[in-house]
């Protein structure tokens, strides 16, 4: 059974924008596409450790602010150095104009 | 103001020596950095990237170089083509830098191909291998001036001053530089070199290096074959005449500032300066903000200089203030190496962290 977790109102990130999200001593990154859509992936980058919440969301990448490196948010996948290594990502969804993230994955 | 530091040890400014293990121990290492407050929202504007700026500027340096280079053919062997490869070269041997450092982050340009082409034509340009420098700037990056972490310091203790002076016509720069492209050519990776590149990335550097060393090898056959110097004016030797914008601007980035600490207020040098050298420079004379946060783009960061400055210690007026106060600091560090330029923080900046950095530093300096 996929257990979900309570993040925040929909409206606490923008558009085009990322969220960090600390829980049970693990931190995520939660997404907001230009679209509306929700994601969530680990809260550090694979290179460095640096909380990509602090990064930037151009259209469905983040970029990590310490060393520019890329990740797709939707897949997880490493699109420029330094970063090499895939971020985990997590389903996510809205519901109740609240945003969810089931860090265990979807059963 | 200056201060004294702990009594002075020879120190290894290699990767892999020992100094390596003794920064990892002592959590100077991949840590965290001090950052000025900015608002999420007031940040997230300044790091939005633009085309624009980018694509205006670009245009310009090749039209300029295009303008400049052909003048410099059309006169050459006259007086004449001596003013067009003053300009020529710097904007060769100089703005490369810039144009690859801001290409590398992938700052310059939104659209990610512009930053790539940009960043390899520039990478040829100055003489560094495109892909082991990439790997080399990120840990510049992570370990600004942290001594066996950084491979990007540009003054060792006790400075040889002598040498920061040759810097100015590209050597032993150029030496060296075609000495890591020969052996990246050659198939070799240095043990330092392994420590910041990852082993996929290896066969790229590799690569690039020996499409970089074809390319030098065809200007000198066309300088044999012609047996005229002009297409090493063209191609190469502007690393040697016009490089000393590049390096007036580079060595005051961090020169006779702090090591091994983990605040860019104490080891990086905001430096006002003209507009001509600024758009040579790419705006990196606002380095403290460039390292405090490296995804601002450079034509953001005047904004981000006027955002921040409150907490950062007073810029320098000019470059030539910037010399006055580092060539002091090195000359001193010749005969006491542990001699370092600290800058007073203005009374609205939050302290510097003296449990951080193993010093005694106040408000004000020390």
């Amino acid at each position: 059974m996929t257990i979900w977790l309570d993040v925040c109102a929909v409206e606490e990130i923008d558009p085009e924008d990322v969220m960090r999200f600390d829980h049970e001593g693990r931190t995520f990154a939660i997404y907001r596409s230009a679209k509306g859509e929700v994601f969530a992936t680990d809260g550090l980058c694979t290179h460095e450790k640096v909380h990509l919440a602090d990064g930037l969301v151009i259209g469905d990448t983040i970029e990590c602010p310490k060393h520019n490196g890329r990740f797709n948010y939707r897949t997880g996948a490493p699109l420029r150095s330094p970063v090499c290594v895939a971020l985990a990502t997590y389903p996510a969804r809205i519901a109740a104009g609240r945003i969810e993230i089931a860090p265990g994955g979807a059963a | 103001m200056t201060a004294t530091l702990t009594p002075y040890v020879p120190r290894d400014y290699s990767l892999t020596g020992p100094e390596a293990a003794r920064a990892v121990q002592a959590g100077l290492a991949s840590a965290e950095w001090y950052h000025s407050d900015v608002p999420r929202k007031v940040m997230k504007d300044l790091m939005q990237r633009r085309d624009g700026p980018a694509l205006r500027d670009t245009a310009i340096w090749l039209g300029l170089m295009l303008a400049t280079g052909a003048g410099g053919v059309a006169t050459w062997g006259t007086w004449w083509a001596v003013p067009f490869f003053l300009v020529y070269g710097v904007l060769y041997g100089s703005a490369c830098d810039s144009r690859w450092h801001e290409c590398g982050h992938g700052t310059a340009f939104r659209t990610p191909w512009m930053n790539d082409a940009v960043y390899h034509l520039a990478s040829f340009l100055v003489m560094r291998n495109p892909v082991s420098w990439r790997w080399s700037h990120a840990r510049h990056h992570t370990d600004t001036i942290i001594v066996g972490r950084d491979p990007e310091i540009g003054h060792f203790r006790p400075p040889q001053l002598m040498l920061a002076a040759l810097h100015f016509i590209g050597i032993p720069d150029i030496f060296l530089h075609f000495r890591v492209l020969a052996r990246n050519a050659a198939g070799i990776i240095t043990p330092d070199e392994a420590d910041y590149i990852p082993e996929t990335e290896r066969p790229k550097a590799i690569f690039a290096a020996r499409v970089h060393m074809a390319i030098y090898a065809g200007a000198a056959v066309w300088a044999l074959a012609s047996w005229s110097f002009l297409p090493l004016m063209l191609i190469g030797g502007p690393r040697i005449y016009g490089t000393w914008h590049m390096v007036m601007t580079g060595l005051i980035q961090h020169g006779g500032l702090a090591e091994d600490v983990l605040d860019h207020r104490l080891n990086s040098r905001t430096v006002y300066m003209n507009p001509i050298s600024r758009w040579i420079y790419w705006n990196m004379n606002y380095h403290i903000e460039h390292h405090m946060f490296p995804m601002v783009p450079y034509h953001a960061l005047p904004r981000i200089h006027a955002l921040i400055k409150d907490d950062l210690p007073p810029p320098d007026p000019s470059i030539w203030a910037a010399y006055k106060g580092m060539i002091a600091t090195l000359w001193r560090q010749r005969t006491d190496p542990t001699h370092t330029l600290f800058r007073a923080l203005p009374p609205t900046a939050r302290p510097y962290r003296a449990d951080l950095h193993r010093f005694d530093v106040e408000r004000g300096g020390a």
